[in-house]
């Protein structure tokens, strides 16, 4: 019962307490740069989340027989790979997702939450609680995706999800798709998340 | 005249924190004085350029030719990371001085993804050449170097400011950067 309780405090914190975009400021390159739009902050954030889940299960499995002098060039190695082939099947099925991340695919390499994760969490633990966290992280980076990117959709274009609910020729703030957006909106986010984990706490 | 468009379009319009969103961890994360944003920048114009140097022969002269054009996230990453660390150790034995200001930014640097990216982004480079990627590289680390430094004096006058409480700390700094990307969009179409 206890271990069951561990392992879902072990998946909600990655969503909240540890959030890698609010709370932990990981990723923020991916983060500001692809999130013009809800669809494209979603597509990312599933992207790295594969990437991340797959990453942690190959390190956490074979953990025990890579030296520990080259740990990081091997975990870089292991995420490159995932991320090649993120790259190859974005660009055969949604070459359209594909076309709007555009250099930001090959970035995930450098994220700096899926090296963080492969060193700080998943060379320690086992597999299921390895698998776990990278869940919790992945789809605490997702959500955080998708906010920034329906609250700046929303603002800048009138839509969400590519549903307009303005007029066509309606003024809508256009600055917030535009990368001084992103920046302002992620403020005001932050702020929005501190206070409100901070109240529940 | 090419590399005169090249070199503004860099630093001012595309500039690659401000506007591209590359390298947001170090611009975020070494801002806070000025004497290290510094050593920070010379730390990445140092590696953007030979980094981007050895990627865009390998790329040429390995991987085109033998149709592994796929493998290039992979090989990169690699190369830039052992070059950091080669430069690392180069730099401990002949200058112990220039090892000093810029040692310990060195190993942040390999997951800067500014230097991976500007790797990238030369091999797309029209009629590109390899002078042209050098010089693009040199010219996104005056970018970087621009927008950090510019940053880091900025908050060093916010540490004086009166912030309401709920704003210190990420808030305000973000929202200082995006009034600074604001400024760099009035560039928008010089050239």
């Amino acid at each position: 019962m206890a271990e069951k309780l561990n392992q879902k405090q072990n998946f909600l914190k990655g969503i909240i307490k540890d959030n890698p975009v609010f709370v932990m400021l990981l990723g923020m390159c991916p983060t500001l740069g692809v999130t013009s739009s809800a669809f494209n902050g979603l597509g990312m954030g599933i992207a790295t989340l594969f990437v991340l889940l797959m990453s942690n299960i190959v390190v956490s499995l074979i953990k025990s027989q890579i030296p520990a002098k080259v740990r990081i060039p091997a975990f870089i190695i292991i995420i490159a790979s995932f991320v090649t082939i993120v790259e190859m099947v974005l660009e055969a099925y949604i070459p359209f997702l594909f076309e709007q991340l555009g250099i930001f695919i090959p970035l995930i390499v450098v994220n700096c939450l899926i090296l963080g994760r492969a060193e700080a969490f998943a060379s320690k633990n086992n597999l299921i609680s390895s698998i776990i966290d990278a869940l919790g992280m992945g789809i605490g980076f997702t959500i955080a995706l998708t906010l920034l990117g329906a609250a700046r959709e929303i603002l800048g274009s009138g839509s969400i999800f590519d549903l307009r609910f303005v007029s066509e020729d309606a003024n809508t703030m256009i600055l917030f798709i535009l990368p001084p957006g992103a920046f302002i909106a992620l403020a005001y986010l932050t702020l929005a998340f501190n206070r409100i984990s901070t109240k529940t706490s | 005249m090419e590399y005169i468009i090249i070199l503004i379009a860099a630093v001012f319009v595309n500039n690659i924190v401000l506007s591209q969103f590359l390298g947001i961890c170090p611009f975020l994360g070494v801002s806070n004085k000025v004497s290290t944003s510094v050593g920070m920048s010379g730390a990445v114009l140092f590696v953007m350029t030979i980094a981007t140097l050895a990627t865009y022969l390998l790329h040429e002269f390995v991987l085109v030719p033998s149709g592994m054009d796929y493998l290039r996230t992979i090989t990169f990453i690699l190369v830039i990371a052992s070059l950091v660390q080669m430069v690392e150790i180069i730099l401990k034995k002949v200058s112990p001085a220039l090892y000093q200001a810029l040692g310990v930014f060195l190993p942040l640097i390999t997951t800067n993804c500014a230097v991976l990216g500007v790797a990238i982004l030369a091999l797309g480079l029209e009629n590109g050449s390899l002078l042209k990627a050098v010089f693009f590289a040199i010219a996104n680390s005056i970018g970087f170097a621009l927008a950090l430094i510019v940053f880091a004096s900025i908050r060093e006058h916010l540490e004086l400011a009166n912030i309401p409480k709920g704003m210190k700390g990420v808030p305000i700094n973000l929202l200082v950067a995006g009034l600074l990307s604001l400024a760099f969009l009035g560039f928008t179409g010089l050239v």
